[in-house]
């Protein structure tokens, strides 16, 4: 095992591989919890709202 | 069956879309390539088998969406499903139907069309089988595509998004098969899984496009 | 009708909530073990030199891509035979994520291609069929999208997800017969580590261990939104008719 990174020749290559796939990751974990949140809040309030009718 | 088999082709006719608009896609698809290509007739020949494929699986899709669509819209398809005759049934007509006014005229039509893209000699009779065998499971697979969208309003885009996909299997043994025949190499194989494929479409899609139209007439 | 005939979902709810607290920390410790490990701590490969880091993105991203189509069929099947409302929303949750896993695959087999066989992109029978199966999640994701009514739409997507599953392994089949390819059988079995050396085999099955457990996790999230989604349609409508 080495500790310190050499990528040699390669280097752009696996950057760019390594960068593109966590790009999507990220992309495809933020969406979800920015769709989720807006979900919950808006459920949330609709409950509210059906509460103070009843 | 029979008779409503006989309607569809009548209004099919009587539109004019059915047989005219598909030719007439096709043969444009056809003329464009050498267009874009360029007119040298080697690289035709390479190319043809592959290219008068995809044209005339391109002129199938584009008349898919008004399988069910008129029907849909003048309420005549909640008679046939409520009517005595299985809508699995309804169903296989109607992709008969589509296939005598898209499939078997393009099948007709397309030595003429192979002519211009300099297919060689021994391609024809492999061109006409291919596509006598393999337009109908196009049709049977457009029939499901067209079961699915026929409640949108949009669905024209979203049906080819759908059916394109399910085409790649008859579409790689039909060209392989017309691109074999053409080099006089053996074609058994192609051959048995394109008539395979058509044969298991035809068997088991219908019960697919029946349950989704029940879905969207619900 | 009630809003509140889902029962089933209030019992998911609250299994993946419970699920979830010990899920989150798992699939963030396996990531990230997994992926530190395969990028700062393994060595360069004899022929492929640096490039090999790129597997531990790769393989289990494209395992992801195939086994999250294998469990919308699941999910299709149960929400068919059981109309159990929650299977058809995981069918639906799980759709995105398996079509990014295949974006990624695809992505990075083309940059991994490049240097290695000199091609982004060749008409190779794998490279073709993820090619196709990611046309086929984009297929299955407009046609949800397309359809106003969930439970037409559940129905639709599942006969399309299980036609869809006859086709893609046809196109697989298909794709085998009309082009020998470039790229190299399975190197991963589950028996054996033939070839692939240790020190990546290690890193790569936490790597995989880590996608699986991400994927399990986004599912469950995902799920949830869909069911709260639900709801909130609900009682949307009953304000509107109120």
């Amino acid at each position: 095992m080495q500790g310190d990174l050499d990528l040699g020749k390669y280097q752009m290559t696996v950057l760019s591989a390594w960068g593109a796939a966590l790009v999507l990751i990220v992309a495809l974990v933020a969406l979800t919890l920015i769709r989720g949140a807006k979900v919950r809040r808006a459920l949330e309030a609709a409950e509210a709202r059906k509460g103070k009718d009843q | 069956m029979i008779a409503l088999f006989l309607r569809d082709l009548r209004l099919a006719i009587r539109a004019g879309g059915g047989f005219g608009l598909g030719l007439g896609f096709f043969l444009i698809v056809v003329v464009l390539v050498p267009l874009g290509v360029g007119p040298e007739g080697r690289t035709l020949s390479l190319i043809a088998p592959g290219i008068l494929w995809v044209a005339a699986l391109l002129a199938c899709l584009l008349s898919l969406d008004r399988i069910f669509a008129l029907d849909h819209e003048d309420g005549s398809l909640d008679l046939l499903a409520t009517a005595p005759i299985p809508l699995e049934g309804v169903v296989t007509m109607k992709a008969l139907a589509h296939w005598v006014t898209t499939g078997l005229p393009l099948t007709l039509a397309s030595p003429v069309l192979a002519l211009l893209m300099n297919l060689p000699g021994p391609g024809y009779p492999w061109l006409m089988l291919s596509l006598a065998l393999g337009t109908p499971a196009l049709s049977v697979i457009g029939t499901f595509g067209a079961a699915l969208t026929v409640g949108l309003k949009r669905g024209g885009l979203l049906l080819s998004l759908l059916v394109l996909p399910l085409y790649v299997p008859t579409l790689i043994f039909g060209a392989e098969l017309v691109k074999r025949g053409a080099a006089g190499q053996a074609v058994a194989t192609p051959f048995l899984l394109l008539a395979g494929i058509t044969a298991g479409a035809a068997a088991l899609l219908p019960f697919a496009s029946a349950a989704a139209l029940r879905v969207n007439l619900r | 009708m009630s809003i509140w005939k889902y029962a089933n979902p209030k019992q998911f709810m609250q299994t993946s909530a419970w699920a979830l607290r010990w899920l989150v920390p798992l699939t963030a410790v396996l990531m990230v073990l997994g992926l530190v490990w395969g990028f700062f701590f393994t060595p360069p490969e004899l022929r492929q030199g640096s490039t090999v880091k790129i597997i531990f993105l790769h393989v289990p991203s494209a395992m992801i891509g195939i086994n999250a189509w294998l469990m919308m069929l699941v999910a299709s099947l149960i929400w068919f035979i059981r109309r159990h409302h929650v299977s058809a929303l995981a069918a639906r949750a799980a759709a995105p994520i398996g079509a990014t896993m295949t974006l990624i695959a695809l992505i990075t087999g083309a940059i991994w291609g490049e240097p290695m066989w000199g091609t982004w992109w060749a008409w190779d029978p794998r490279l073709t069929s993820f090619l196709i199966l990611f046309l086929f999640y984009l297929g299955y994701m407009a046609l949800w999208a397309a359809i106003e009514e969930p439970d037409t739409a559940a129905d639709l997507t599942s006969v399309l997800c299980l036609v869809g599953s006859v086709f893609a392994l046809l196109s697989r089949y298909a794709v085998n017969f009309w082009n020998q390819g470039l790229h190299q059988g399975p190197s991963l079995t589950v028996a054996q580590k033939q070839h692939v050396a240790d020190a990546y085999w290690y890193p790569l099955m936490i790597c995989i261990a880590g996608f699986i457990a991400f994927f399990v996790t986004l599912v469950l999230l995902r799920t949830r939104t869909e069911i709260r989604a639900r709801r909130l349609q609900a009682l949307l409508a009953r304000e509107r008719m109120g």
